[in-house]
């Protein structure tokens, strides 16, 4: 059976290079003689809830934002249709925003959200821009690093119950102030990191290629890569983030 | 006063030359604007010739340097040639040059052009392209857009201002705008079969629907019109037909314009260069030098360092093209593919301020379609170790993968690799290929960048 990896709005919402994410679950699916498809979803498409086993959200520009967000909106029973069945979903950056209940912009304007998790964003004043570095854990409890660059102006609060995606050593996090950065629940991730996400956090990667997979039956074991040269950059951007950041 | 204070500012620029600190191409800028903040004011309205800026997301000093070869044989000119492109650059080159100067030709940084046309304005402001780029330094797209349009709006009614038709987001800033002429390339025989990764504006500035396109030339510049709204490419005042490229070698071209046709030959390869050429071409003719005296002189022009370099080693070469975005990057594999296979790539990545400090634009690049084309590929600078994952996933096999993130040690390296009679090609981002300069400058191979000004 062949899993679907489903891109969504790849023209509005690929601002931080989120092609790459798409490009990172794709070929370590291929490598290892897995069956995947990309599925660009477009503007005015319906997402397809039983199909859709890997959805990715980027970030998109300020201005594409609203629109995007209404579509999204609309969507939004079908992407819960699709988590409550086993779907993967990340979302980085403005569509990790777009997850939560709303967006409250500089001059009091809203932008509702999907709500599929409890959490919301106001506009700050500043742009949280630089590399950074979180302490995570994967599925299985196992600690992990998270390395990347945000840019981003939205501070993230998180519901009460919301588990974030990891802890900020370096770097500014969901809202500069509580430590915490993205957020988990179940199989979905939401997350400012960008650079793009997946290429240096493999473990990630594949833990939704896993998730993405097992919707379509297919529960084998992921054959171990050789991610080498991901260690490495991982490494050296996980001390870029110490070194500047502190 | 204003004279005591500028002699201050002129002699830190050459402390700064002769202590080795670099050109001097900024910091005597940096002194003046300090003693005397109107200073740029000031000098630029001592120009008889008054002022031009150049700006764009790509190819703005080529473009300011292919404008300086056509207009600098009739007019005396003040360039900020060196690249430094900020207020604090152009106020330097004030400084050193406006004394006997006719008139003053400047490239500006996108993010600093509203403050410069504000305090300067120019009698012509030439404004190529808008590319993603550096989101980490500039913001998004859209908000340089509407500084950009703030900054026409305020123009005099008397600055003649050149757009480049091609480009939606910056077509728009000339509409309705009296005197303003247009240039493109329109040769559907050089049509990208489709988008690319890296494309931006593809949806209608004015109401937001997707742009259809007759021909897509170059990211998202092309020939395009909203079906919605039908706001399309307006007519082209100067227009590249009949283009004739050539890999690597010269690039021929015919230029229609409101005067004529003429040919032009350019000594440099890639569409990115008949756009910047014909960017410069309306240029000086808004500035009252027309084609048939402007277009001969881009005979034997040279492109800025790094911009298309040629460097010779003993009995191999290395060819260097800068990149900074995805466009950019997109553009320089797409001249450099006929090339590129078996032999050897260099791609150099630096996160410094001026480079961007986010590298993840190198995902935008089409590097699938290019780097597996090469024998070898050589990842070096800050952010080696980001490259070769990119490259890895690019689908070039692991073995030919070569991590060296010491510059020196990775130029040397690939120039072993090219063999004797072979080529090395060389993809630095900006302070990699200052680096590369320098390098080449303490070996002989070409001239430091301040004596290589015009």
């Amino acid at each position: 059976m062949t899993a679907t990896i489903v891109w969504v709005y790849p023209e509005l919402l690929s601002i931080y290079a989120d092609r790459g994410n798409v490009l990172v679950l794709e070929r370590r699916a291929t490598w290892r003689g897995r069956d995947v498809r990309v599925l660009p979803l477009r503007l005015g498409d319906e997402l397809d809830p039983g199909t859709a086993d890997m959805i990715l959200l980027g970030g998109g520009q300020d201005r594409d934002q609203v629109l995007v967000a209404e579509e999204l909106r609309r969507q939004a029973p079908r992407f819960r249709e699709a988590l409550a069945d086993g779907a993967a979903l990340l979302a980085v950056c403005g569509g990790y925003q777009l997850l939560g209940h709303r967006y409250l912009g500089h001059e009091g304007d809203e932008i509702p959200g999907m709500g599929l998790v409890d959490l919301e964003t106001v506009a700050g004043t500043t742009r949280i821009i630089g590399n950074v570095l979180l302490e995570s854990r994967d599925e299985a409890g196992t600690p992990r690093t998270v390395v990347g660059f945000e840019n981003h102006a939205g501070r993230t609060t998180l519901g009460a119950g919301v588990t974030p995606l990891g802890r900020v050593v370096a770097g500014g996090g969901n809202n500069g102030r509580d430590g915490s950065e993205g957020c988990r629940a179940g199989r979905l991730i939401g997350t400012y990191v960008h650079g793009p996400l997946l290429p240096k956090n493999p473990w990630l990667a594949d833990e939704v290629l896993r998730w993405g997979l097992a919707r379509r039956g297919d529960d084998r074991p992921l054959e171990p890569l050789d991610d080498r040269a991901e260690q490495i950059a991982a490494l050296r951007a996980g001390n870029l983030a110490r070194g500047e950041r502190r | 006063m204003f004279a005591t204070k500028l002699a201050v500012a002129r002699a830190a620029g050459s402390l700064s030359r002769r202590v080795g600190r670099g050109g001097g191409t900024t910091l005597p800028g940096r002194v003046l604007t300090r003693l005397a903040p109107e200073a740029v004011e000031r000098l630029s309205a001592g120009l008889p010739q008054g002022t031009a800026l150049i700006s764009a997301t790509n190819g703005k000093t080529t473009t300011a340097a292919m404008a300086a070869a056509m207009l600098g044989p009739e007019l005396r000119l003040c360039r900020n040639g060196g690249g430094a492109n900020l207020l604090s650059g152009v106020t330097s080159a004030l400084l050193q040059g406006a004394d006997g100067a006719e008139l003053g030709l400047f490239e500006v940084d996108e993010a600093a052009l509203p403050e410069i046309a504000r305090r300067a304005p120019p009698r012509s402001l030439l404004l190529a392209n808008l590319f993603r780029d550096q989101l980490d330094r500039y913001g998004e797209l859209r908000l340089l857009q509407r500084r950009w349009r703030e900054t026409v709006d305020a123009l005099p009614g008397t600055t003649r201002l050149v757009v480049g038709a091609d480009d939606p987001a910056v077509a728009d800033l000339g509409d309705g705008r009296p005197g303003v002429v247009t240039f493109g390339f329109d040769d559907p025989r050089h049509a990208l079969p489709a988008m690319d990764h890296a494309a931006d504006s593809a949806f209608c500035v004015r109401c937001g629907t997707g742009y259809r396109y007759a021909a897509v030339y170059l990211g998202h510049l092309g020939d395009y019109r909203c079906p919605r709204c039908d706001m399309a490419r307006p007519p082209l005042d100067y227009a590249a037909r009949d283009v004739r490229l050539d890999g690597l070698g010269p690039t021929c071209f015919r230029l229609d314009g409101p005067e004529g046709s003429y040919d032009v030959t350019l000594g440099l390869p890639g569409i990115y260069n008949v756009y910047n050429a014909v960017a410069a071409l309306a240029l000086a003719a808004a500035l009252g030098v027309p084609p048939d005296r402007a277009a001969p002189r881009l005979g034997d022009f040279r492109a800025a360092f790094g911009r298309f370099e040629r460097l010779e080693l003993e009995d191999r070469g290395a060819v260097l093209l800068l990149i900074k975005n995805p466009a950019g990057a997109n553009e320089a594999l797409r001249t450099l593919a006929p090339a590129l296979p078996g032999g050897t790539l260099l791609v150099a990545l630096n996160d410094r301020i001026a480079d961007g400090r986010d590298v993840s634009w190198i995902w935008d690049v089409d590097l699938e379609t290019t780097a597996p084309l090469a024998r070898t590929v050589v990842c070096s600078g800050t952010r080696a170790a980001d490259l070769a994952v990119r490259m890895r996933y690019a689908g070039v096999e692991p073995e030919r993968i070569e991590v060296v993130d010491d510059l020196p040690s990775a130029f040397d390296r690939a120039c072993a690799l090219a063999g004797p009679g072979g080529s090395a090609f060389v993809l630095p981002t900006y302070t990699a290929m200052l680096a590369l300069q320098r390098l080449a400058a303490e070996r002989g191979l070409t001239r430091p960048y301040w004596e290589a000004r015009a």
